[in-house]
């Protein structure tokens, strides 16, 4: 524990007593490293100890592996066609069956990995930093550009994910790109709010205002000082989000207006196996499994980060 | 009350204009000509100059904007491109679909997930309340549309118990009730989840309050102490939960009768883009889009009369 010394405790000066380094002086830098580690051992040994987390991790590490040594790992050519095959249960030959046109399904859901991991990283990271940044602008910045996002936030928002995405497709043709502008629109105003609430309360604290009279910049302010106490709860709602991207991708490209046939993705498999769901049920049982997997994962390494990290938050959300 | 009532009602209609805007704006974001855009590659040139005629493209834009708000308050959303029928009697004929199938999904979700979330509740860290949690989780992270394809090929393709596709014949309650059997199985799913969550999490809460404790030394029968006084106070998250999430309902109604072939709005806009009929996309995805704003109004309001507190955060 943490000695007092007796004869000028804070308490009784009404003041903290602190040596030249700026450090409280009945604390030891040392004591205070080795309070930081014990907390950082306490947070790992809870996480490991966690089995839905520990089984995240291994889904989501999974996840990447799959996607990212797609070519090594896939025993076929995502489109090599073998019409003689079609439509086989699995085999030996086939561990996940094939397709219509006798693609092994197998190696499709391998690189159609690739494909979901390109729109999560791509659309997360994306709307995470834009979606931070206007949050902050939003928090800090004078009242009617705060009413004014939030009200262009309201709107997006108010657009059902999948009925905003019909109508751009509507007009623009079905592409990834249109997917992952679909999914950086609607996923931004998520992160804003949770950065605006947070640069709110950060903005009258001291030691922002004692920044303020020494003179800093806004940017200063915000990049320095601002964000790294806003994009802790970001992370974990990113991790979060990643499940819905991930969906949203597939459903588009299941509806035929997301990736286009003949690129394999989780989507346009279930697609082509519910169009053939009276010959063989395989398609679409390999087709959800890899997605049921990486949502669960997501799920629960970004719910055990919470418990972890944000206790606040609450299971319940 | 009133002032927040007219704050409220004032930011949604606020929205819808800006939804409608969006909307409209859609049209001359992408670059060419808007009758050739709406219409798609393979119209005549005579769809495109009937088109033009009807959207008033002759027109500035501002003065077009102005004339499709003005038509949309009197209830005209233009015409279908092919039939020459208006967009709202096409609505009018296929929305029922919908919203039938939104409360029934709605409807068993609520009746399953918020009693289990009282259970688990009342007693957490048994192994009811274990096995709701998992449960909860896995409903909640499968993917609707999933859960749509995959109840396709158990119960209808493979077991043969219900019909697959279709609303039923009209007129016939009973057929159209089978119908809507499977659909909103797939809907309500997550739901289960994430209510059992949201009540037991209110709940816990609830429960550790004095005045529970209080019920509890007068020798009110638990029964009654969960669901005639903590469920009361622990169900007003749940309202807004619902409210929030109802747009994530209508994007799995979509889904739903995409994959079921049920004749609602989804399906109506679905087809619609297939088939270049922009105007009839416009009109569905505006009643959509207004549908989920009014459902969101609605619960805030019931939040804001149930809880004095909410009042002062607009």
């Amino acid at each position: 524990m943490i000695p007092v010394s007796v004869n000028r405790s804070d308490s009784e000066t009404g003041v903290p007593a602190v040596d030249s380094e700026g450090l409280p002086d009945h604390v030891s830098e040392a004591e205070i490293r080795e309070s930081a580690a014990r907390e950082r051992r306490e947070k790992l040994r809870q996480f490991v100890t966690d089995w839905q987390g520990l089984t995240g991790l291994i889904l989501v590490a999974l996840f990447f592996a799959s996607a990212i040594f797609a070519p090594v790992l896939a025993p076929y050519e995502p489109n090599a066609i073998d019409i003689p095959a079609r439509l086989s249960g699995p085999t030996l030959e086939h561990p996940a069956g094939t397709d219509q046109l006798g693609r092994d399904t197998f190696s499709r859901i391998l690189y159609g990995g690739r494909v979901a991991l390109k729109v999560a990283a791509i659309g997360v990271s994306v709307s995470l930093v834009l979606g931070l940044i206007l949050g902050m602008i939003a928090g800090f910045g004078p009242r009617w550009l705060d009413n004014l996002l939030l009200l262009i936030f309201d709107t997006v928002r108010a657009f059902p994910t999948i009925v905003l995405a019909l109508a751009t497709v509507a007009l623009t043709g079905p592409s990834l790109w249109i997917v992952l502008t679909i999914v950086i629109v609607t996923a931004i105003p998520q992160y804003a709010r949770v950065a605006r609430t947070a640069t709110m309360s950060l903005k009258n604290s001291d030691f922002i205002l004692a920044e303020r009279s020494l003179g800093a910049g806004t940017v200063r302010m915000l990049w320095h000082h601002i964000m790294p106490n806003v994009i802790g709860p970001l992370m974990i709602l990113a991790a979060m989000e990643v499940p819905v991207v991930v969906t949203i991708e597939a459903g588009l490209s299941f509806l035929g207006l997301g990736v286009l046939p003949p690129t394999a993705s989780w989507g346009t498999i279930l697609n082509e196996g519910y169009l053939v769901i009276r010959d063989t049920p395989w398609m679409v049982i390999a087709g959800g499994i890899p997605l049921i997997l990486t949502t669960l994962g997501f799920t629960f390494l970004g719910e055990a980060l919470r418990d972890i990290f944000d206790p606040r938050m609450g299971k319940g959300r | 009350m009133t002032l927040y009532l007219v704050k409220r009602i004032g930011l949604s209609l606020a929205v819808i204009f800006l939804v409608v805007a969006v909307l409209f704006s859609l049209l001359y974001l992408i670059p060419g000509d808007p009758a050739t855009i709406a219409l798609g590659p393979r119209a005549t040139p005579e769809a495109i100059q009937r088109y033009a005629e009807k959207m008033h493209l002759d027109e500035p834009v501002w003065m077009q904007f102005l004339i499709y708000v003005g038509n949309a308050l009197t209830g005209d959303l233009g015409v279908d491109v092919f039939s020459d029928r208006p967009v709202t009697a096409i609505i009018g004929e296929r929305i029922g679909f919908t919203l039938s199938l939104v409360f029934a999904g709605m409807g068993w979700a609520m009746l399953l997930g918020i009693p289990l979330g009282c259970f688990a509740a009342v007693r957490p860290n048994t192994w009811l309340d274990r096995v709701t949690g998992v449960l909860s989780v896995g409903t909640i992270a499968v993917p609707s549309f999933l859960v749509s394809i995959w109840a396709l090929l158990i119960f209808a393709v493979h077991l043969k118990w219900l019909p697959a596709i279709g609303a039923g014949e009209p007129g016939e309650l009973g057929d159209q009730a089978i119908h809507l059997v499977l659909p909103a199985f797939a809907v309500g799913l997550s739901w289960v989840g994430y209510l059992a969550r949201m009540v037991r999490a209110s709940m816990l809460e609830v429960m550790g309050e004095t005045y529970i404790r209080s019920a509890r030394a007068f020798g009110l029968r638990p029964r009654r102490i969960v669901y005639g006084y903590a469920l009361r106070v622990a169900i007003l998250p749940t309202i807004t939960l619902i409210g929030m999430g109802f747009g994530g309902l209508i994007s799995s109604t979509v889904f739903a009768e995409i994959i079921f072939s049920r004749p609602g709005i989804g399906k109506l806009i679905f087809d619609s883009v297939m088939a270049r009929n922009f105007p009839v996309v416009q009109g569905g995805v505006l009643v959509a889009t207004g549908l989920y704003i009014f459902v969101v109004l609605v619960s805030d309001l019931i939040i804001a009369w149930l809880d004095p507190r909410v009042r002062e955060s607009l």
